[in-house]
């Protein structure tokens, strides 16, 4: 009679086994910074409120080289956490269909930049414009 | 076979009679351009050492017996060919995240009954004779779920799933894919009955897309968007019960 026995290896560490775990551990890093960013934002909208001396003493705060770092990395956070969601938006969206043809995953991904820029530029718009 | 190099492959071994964990022990193989993985194992088998314990059949890529880790990657044996690994060498465990029943053997119990929970046939509204003739649908229908129906059960995407691995309560991949695939056939009526297994915490939410099942998965399945699919279909679900008393909407 054969001995059964089943071995259940250990996780520990697990997510730097295969780069794939790692550049995913990254993608839910980034929502960290993002997070820290909005706080930021909300802290300064709450210096509006307070009045003009707490907002401009905000604005000038915002111009310390450690927040010109931290600004630097969240944009960077930001912009891997937008293009990793587009990557995986597909997947999470019902199968489109055109006629009777699939819409490809790759045409969904690069319609979401395309979106992004038409935003983008429209805000920007707006912005310099008004 | 026309030998012209040998590879070192070393190989993951767990006889539970007498060892108390698993350990890699080397073995040194002759290829040809053509011998598999697969091939290179059954050497060992054949010349070096016949207590070396694996699952393998149909050789091609169909019956999803063969997989294992290659140097930390899930894949199936009889698919990868030992010239790809050349002049490195090779490290082959069994796949990851299941329990290790003998050598390259894993036991594949938990996934079997998980399977068997999801209902993975079509259910009918209403039976027919089989003189009655088929269900029939159309190409488009079909479309709507062929992609879900190439699983071949092969396991490689519960080794590429870290939430499995940390807690195998998480029905998985394949599992909760071939769900999807009968829960999309116009033939099927099941669907309300499979719903409380998506919606459970074990269920769709368990995933966090990783998303590197649908990258080792040999048959263009995809888990990883069935499983993100019915996030959606799971929000709407408890949306339309908590919207309406139950059974009004079906
Ligand atoms: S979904 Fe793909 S990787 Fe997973 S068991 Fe099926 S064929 Fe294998
Ligand atoms: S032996 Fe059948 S899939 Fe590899």
């Amino acid at each position: 009679m054969a001995v059964r026995r089943p071995y259940v290896r250990p996780m520990a560490g697990w997510w730097r086994r295969n780069p794939f775990y790692i550049f995913y551990m990254l993608r839910e890093a980034t929502s960290v910074f993002v997070a820290l960013y909005a706080l930021q934002l909300l802290y300064g909208l709450y210096t509006l409120a307070v009045g003009e001396a707490a907002f401009d003493a905000w604005l000038v705060s915002l111009r310390h080289p450690l927040f010109l770092v931290f600004h630097g990395v969240a944009l960077a956070a930001a912009l891997l956490h937008a293009f990793t969601w587009f990557n995986v938006a597909p997947k999470a969206m019902p199968v489109l269909y055109l006629g009777s043809h699939r819409v490809a995953d790759r045409t969904l991904v690069w319609a979401q930049y395309l979106i992004f820029a038409v935003i983008s530029v429209a805000i920007l718009g707006v912005v310099l414009g008004g | 076979m026309a030998t012209h190099d040998e590879i070192e492959i070393e190989v993951l071994r767990y006889h539970p009679e007498t060892d108390s964990e698993p350990s890699y022990r080397t073995y040194r193989v002759p290829f040809a351009h053509e011998t598999s993985v697969l091939q290179g194992l059954q050497y060992i088998k054949d010349r070096l050492d016949g207590s070396l314990t694996f699952r393998w059949s149909c050789r091609m890529a169909i019956c999803g017996s063969c997989g294992m880790m290659i140097n930390g990657v899930p894949n199936l044996t009889c698919s990868a060919f030992l010239r790809e690994y050349h002049p490195g060498k090779l490290r082959i465990e069994p796949l990851a995240h299941l329990p290790i029943e003998r050598d390259l053997a894993v036991d594949q119990t938990d996934f079997l009954e998980k399977l068997a929970s999801i209902q993975p046939y079509i259910i009918p509204a209403e039976s027919k004779a089989v003189d009655e003739g088929p269900f029939t649908q159309t190409p488009a229908q079909r479309e709507r779920f062929y992609q879900y129906s190439e699983c071949i059960n092969c396991l490689l995407c519960y080794a590429a799933c870290p939430q499995y691995g940390l807690d195998s309560g998480f029905l998985g991949p394949a599992a909760l894919a071939l769900l999807h695939r009968y829960n999309s056939d116009s033939r099927d009526v099941g669907k309300a009955d499979r719903m409380p297994i998506v919606n459970a915490q074990e269920g769709v939410w368990a995933c966090t897309l990783v998303g590197y099942c649908s990258e080792v998965c040999p048959k263009g399945v995809d888990p990883a968007s069935a499983v993100n699919r019915n996030k959606v279909i799971s929000t709407l679900d408890y949306f339309f019960r908590f919207m309406a008393p139950r059974g009004a909407s079906e």
